[in-house]
């Protein structure tokens, strides 16, 4: 198990702090999808992770190798780009998704509602 | 100084494994099937950001690949799964 390099303190101390933060906000986000009551409220728990987090802790990386200088960071760009272009694309397929479902299942309680635009529904 | 950047990787270690483990509560208890897409998304960004975060410990090149093959998958399989639930079926 090789230590971590001695990088400068300038240096040090910024990857840390954002190293920190984004664990806690990953964890932050990750609590949020286990303890929030309703689907339509835990949706909202992973999208700060999938942003804030992974920003930060990229941010860090992206930090780190550029003072190491042992290489050329384009991983951290590539990932930095696929996952801000995906993640609303995900999170809108599964929102998607669960109001279909829910509004075939009929669920009422759940308040989803199409807006009246199938005729089944403004018959009520 | 290392030691600080040392300790903070090892908190963020421990935080990322805690939200893979909510995440994997959510994946077993969760009420209905589009909770547990949406469990199973956020482990997979999850393991993308533990290989980071193995990858500046450890200063390896390989954790960087396994990241980008990791949100990949993941976002193909997420894609799947939502358009599956959605209309019964993936290719329409």
């Amino acid at each position: 198990m090789n230590a971590v390099e001695n990088i400068p303190v300038w240096a040090a101390v910024p990857v840390a702090v954002l190293v920190i933060l984004g664990g806690s906000i990953i964890l932050i986000g990750a609590l949020g999808l286990m303890r929030l009551p309703s689907f339509y409220q835990r949706i909202h728990g992973p999208a700060i992770t999938v942003t804030l987090g992974a920003g930060c802790i990229l941010m860090a990386s992206i930090l780190y190798f550029s003072v190491l200088q042992s290489r050329v960071v384009v991983h951290e760009l590539i990932i930095t780009a696929f996952v801000f272009m995906t993640a609303p694309v995900v999170s809108m397929m599964i929102m998607r998704a669960a109001v279909y479902r829910d509004l075939r299942a009929g669920k009422k309680d759940t308040g989803v509602s199409s807006g009246g635009v199938y005729r089944s529904e403004t018959r009520e | 100084m290392a030691s600080i950047l040392e300790m903070s990787i090892i908190y963020a270690f421990v935080c990322v494994l805690l939200a893979m483990l909510f995440c994997t509560v959510r994946l077993v208890i969760g009420p209905s099937a589009h909770d547990r897409a949406l469990a199973l998304d956020t482990l997979w960004m999850c393991a993308m950001l533990l290989a980071l975060v193995l990858g500046i410990r450890f200063r390896s090149e390989v954790y960087f690949e396994a990241a980008v093959l990791i949100a990949l998958l993941g976002f193909v399989s997420t894609i799947a799964i939502a358009k599956f639930l959605m209309r019964g079926e993936v290719i329409e």
